[in-house]
């Protein structure tokens, strides 16, 4: 089966054609969708992607949660259907209350544009797709990366198992110096307690393609397309 | 116009023409000038926009070839890439704006370029930075070059066009004179270039982007075309403001209206703002126009005509960009500007864009020139230990690891970069195949100092050589020239002579003159920026599963040096990091010799023969090991030929020119010192890749970890936080 993956492009999106393009290169079908489009063409999942929707003016993804399609996407949600917000997309998530907490500047004030290392972590429960302590290279790109939660969310993030990703050494060990942007508890992406969001601030878009660099992102979309039901063919 | 005409300060010279120039005018006209048309022609006979100290010299560059498909005089030059497509590309200083704004400065440098390359209907792929500041000791210059970066990153991440490269550089003649060039490439198919003036009479210009508002005014001709001095910060409001968001969706708008074939033109609003556009666009089409401004959107009332006209504020409804009808192309070669219900000015458009004066400057050898070459570094003995040497110049602000500045820019957006920063030349691919095109900018202002001919010849062989050592067949160049005051003789000299260089360079390589650009008037007080010619070189990778890296990707490989080696430290990272000294006379450019290597570094990329490749630059062999090393995660064990019958550190460290460092594939060293001598390049074995350390035998040996510490830490130390500040 060939997973329908809808892609929303804000103004301002940048990454948006890089994430049509990794679904296509994938086995999936890419599906456009316009910020303004009030459905989701009845795509099998969701990506918001990458970029600077309406410009970030005032506050990443602030504005972004009101558009049309970011209500289709909360409907789609409650509906248990998947979604994966990268980057920008992962600030949308959280400015939509979709994923808790928030995402602020980086420690280091600037933005950061680098290949890391991030691990995959184990959902109790199970999670189609998805592979636990595995070590992906995926880069990053972001000036507002580093993920902050009130003490409760972080404490509830942690116990429930939300935390997906975490930014690591090369062997997989946590230790902050690998972390680029200060995130809490060295956070690198987050899912929702019922597993059908999936957050991150790494560009699994950008690390598919073998004559670029490393595939980590691969794992990535393979848990979107498990949750399609699909698998990805790379 | 940032100040006021005075009673012993007429109007044409506050806006920075000159009594001759005024009366030229009034000639043209047949009358005087309004204030309005005044403001009109000192925007369009200003120094930036007019080229007229620089014209009679441009003009020797070669700008011919079979693979040119526009040269110089457009928004950007067009190179072929074969299979149907052409490259786009063009380079741009920003450098006044960001001594005195360097956040917004180097922004709107962004937006500006990357709207040269989208007038083409070329979308734009990928950005290069070249720049340069004074010593970072100094808070001002740290100060500078944070901002500048930031702005660059700031405004290049949120429109989603990738920073690939561009080398950062360091003297004290650029504190208070920091050089920032941007260059914009782009890929469009050949039918759906925009470069011909196509449509004529009765064609409709619509304005799309941002509103005009008050920034920016007086950019080219207050700013650009005059020496900063100390009341340099009153011109702040010369700064535009950039709006990355609205650049963005122009970019979408542009790109969709250029699909759907509703263009004839598309014409950037650039240096002098709708003056340009719409006088440009009309003298090219040999037709007048009438421009409307009550119809222009403007972000505030009451804006006067000739504000309008020369602001350079940022620039189709789905995208929520608003468009409007500004001016009619007309029969008669006038452009009628209407400001209510009144003609505000009335000005033969060709005589704006076309009828600009042209000057031919007079030019003086400097008579400083012969002593400082009399210095030569090759007299001083070695100051430290071999080892002490050569991890200083290896941490010298000038060879060490830009990944500070790299990593605050995105280089990896819309998926097609497959080398970004850091390397050779940056490597660019067209999406869905396997063509590729490489880029690199170059110039050295220290060899343009001590000799400009040399700096010209060096730059352009510097950069071309950085993309043949990629594998890719260099094409073309765009060249940005960085001077101080073309009033000066000694200034104009130099500049002759690297234009010289640089029209030698590119015959002998084969690789002609797309266009560029020329920023005088970088110095203040009395000290201007060495003559600095940046290079901006784009080669055609046919294949970049063949492209060849430059860090060792394995041990036990061979490592062979191409070239000659001679003693050469005039002007070489070695005398500036570790003797202090500018001085001495550049090394000497063969320039046969130098297109012999460049297609044998080609001969060996498309034959598979090389796992790693490194051109030899600033800092010569020992500085190219070490960062083929580092790239690699590598070490090497070399020693240096024992008929080379140089010092060590002259053999270490000496910039000869035309040289790189190849290291052949398993088993195919004979297959490469057969290619080189089929080539007529000299080949000489140095050793092995391998181990953890950087040795040269019988001289010192240096763990690889130390280097990398000088290497990767040098800038980052500089610009720590406890330092920086405003």
């Amino acid at each position: 089966m060939k997973p329908r993956i809808a892609v929303i492009t804000f103004p301002g999106s940048n990454d948006d054609r890089d994430a049509l393009r990794a679904v296509r290169l994938l086995g999936g079908e890419p599906v456009p969708v316009w910020h303004a489009d009030r459905d989701l063409h009845g795509a099998d999942g969701v990506i918001l992607p990458g970029g600077f929707s309406y410009g970030d003016y005032l506050r990443t993804g602030a504005i972004a949660r009101f558009a049309p399609a970011v209500k289709a996407v909360t409907r789609y949600v409650e509906a248990g259907r998947p979604v994966l917000g990268v980057c920008n997309g992962f600030q949308i998530l959280c400015e939509a209350g979709l994923l808790p907490g928030a995402l602020i500047r980086n420690a280091g004030l600037s933005f950061v544009c680098r290949w890391v290392n991030v691990r995959t972590e184990a959902r109790p429960e199970g999670w189609p797709g998805w592979e636990a302590g595995r070590v992906l290279q995926i880069p990053v790109k972001h000036g507002e990366g580093q993920w902050v939660g009130s003490p409760e969310d972080v404490a509830r993030v942690e116990e429930r198992g939300q935390v997906a990703l975490r930014y690591c050494s090369p062997d997989g060990l946590e230790d902050e110096a690998f972390t680029p942007n200060g995130s809490t508890h060295n956070i690198a992406g987050l899912r929702n307690e019922r597993g059908n969001v999936l957050g991150l601030m790494p560009h699994p878009e950008h690390a598919v393609d073998p004559d670029l660099g490393p595939t980590g992102g691969i794992a990535v979309f393979a848990w979107l397309f498990a949750m399609c039901g699909a698998e990805v063919s790379a | 116009m940032t100040k006021a005409a005075t009673a012993e300060e007429p109007l044409h010279r506050a806006l920075g023409l000159t009594d001759d120039e005024l009366a030229a005018i009034e000639a043209r006209l047949g009358r005087a000038p309004n204030r309005t048309e005044l403001a009109m022609f000192a925007a369009m006979w200003s120094e930036h926009c007019s080229y007229k100290s620089s014209k009679v010299h441009l003009r020797t560059l070669p700008t011919q070839g079979p693979q040119i498909l526009v040269g110089p005089g457009l928004d950007a030059g067009v190179v072929d890439l074969g299979e149907g497509m052409a490259c786009v590309f063009k380079i741009e200083s920003h450098s006044h704006p960001s001594a005195i704004e360097p956040f917004q400065g180097a922004a709107t440098g962004v937006g500006g370029i990357v709207r040269d390359i989208l007038s083409m209907g070329a979308r734009p792929a990928a950005l290069l930075d070249p720049l340069r500041f004074g010593p970072l000791d100094e808070g001002r210059n740290r100060y500078l070059f944070a901002g500048v970066v930031a702005g660059i990153g700031g405004y290049g991440n949120s429109i989603g066009v990738p920073t690939v490269g561009g080398e950062v550089k360091f003297a004290p003649c650029h504190s208070g004179n920091p050089t920032v060039n941007v260059l914009c490439l782009g890929f469009a198919s050949h039918d759906a270039l925009l470069p011909v003036a196509r449509g004529g009479e009765g064609n409709v210009m619509v304005l799309i982007g941002a509103a005009t508002g008050r920034d920016g005014i007086g950019g080219v001709s207050v700013l650009a075309s005059r020496t900063l001095d100390e009341r340099a910060h009153e011109s702040r409001p010369s700064v535009q403001i950039g709006d990355p968001f609205a650049e963005n969706l122009l970019i979408e708008a542009c790109m969709e209206l250029a699909s759907r074939g509703v263009l004839r033109g598309l014409q950037d609003l650039g240096g002098a703002g709708l003056t340009c556009a719409v006088s440009e666009s009309a003298a090219r089409r040999r037709v007048g126009a009438d421009l409307d401004l009550d119809a222009v959107p403007l972000r505030e009332p009451g804006m006067e005509p000739f504000e309008i006209l020369t602001s350079k504020s940022e620039v189709c409804l789905r995208w929520g960009l608003a468009a409007t009808a500004v001016a009619k192309l007309r029969g008669g070669g006038q452009l009628y500007v209407r400001h209510g219900k009144t003609v505000v000015a009335k000005v033969p458009a060709r005589a704006l864009a076309e009828e600009g004066p042209v000057y031919e400057r007079p030019i003086r050898r400097p008579a400083w020139i012969a002593r400082l070459r009399e210095e030569d570094p090759l007299k001083s003995p070695l100051p430290l230990p071999l080892a002490d040497a050569f991890l200083a110049v290896l941490g010298s602000p000038n060879v060490a690891s830009m990944r500070w500045a790299f990593e605050q820019y995105d280089s990896i957006v819309q998926g097609q970069t497959v080398a970004g920063p850091g390397g050779d030349a940056a490597i660019v691919r067209l999406e869905g195949t396997v063509r590729a095109v490489a880029v690199s900018t170059d110039g050295n202002g220290r060899f343009g100092l001590l000799d400009p001919y040399l700096g010209g010849l060096h730059a352009v062989a510097e950069s071309t050589r950085n993309v043949a050592t990629t594998g890719a067949t260099p094409l073309a160049i765009t060249n940005c020239l960085n001077f101080g005051s073309p009033e000066r003789p000694e200034v104009m000299w130099q500049f002759a002579e690297t234009v010289r260089g640089i029209g030698d360079a590119c015959r002998a390589l084969n690789t002609p003159v797309t266009g560029g650009n020329v920023s005088f008037y970088n110095e203040s007080g009395d000290s201007a920026v060495h003559p600095t010619p940046i290079i901006g070189a784009v080669g055609l990778l046919e294949d970049y599963r063949l492209l060849v890296r430059s860090g060792f990707p394995d041990g036990g490989l061979l490592i062979y040096l191409l070239g000659s080696t001679h003693p050469e430290l005039g002007g070489s990272a070695y005398a500036d990091a570790v003797l202090h000294r500018v001085s001495g006379k550049p090394p000497d450019l063969d320039l046969e010799a130098e297109a012999s290597l460049q297609r044998l570094l080609v001969a060996c990329g498309r034959a598979d023969l090389l796992a790693a490749a490194h051109d030899l630059s600033e800092g010569g062999l020992a500085v190219a090991l070490a960062e083929s090393a580092i790239a690699g995660g590598i070490g090497c064990s070399v020693s240096l030929p024992i008929d080379w019958d140089l010092e060590p550190h002259i053999g270490l460290f000496s910039e000869s020119a035309s040289r790189a460092v190849v290291v052949p594939r398993a088993g195919q060293g004979a297959a490469v010192e057969e290619l080189a001598a089929q080539h007529g390049v000299p080949i000489t074995y140095l050793g092995l890749t391998g181990g953890s350390t950087i040795s040269f035998t019988g001289l010192f040996d240096v763990p690889l970890s130390d280097a990398i510490v000088e290497y990767e830490g040098a800038i980052p130390k500089l610009m720590s936080p406890r330092r920086t500040q405003n």
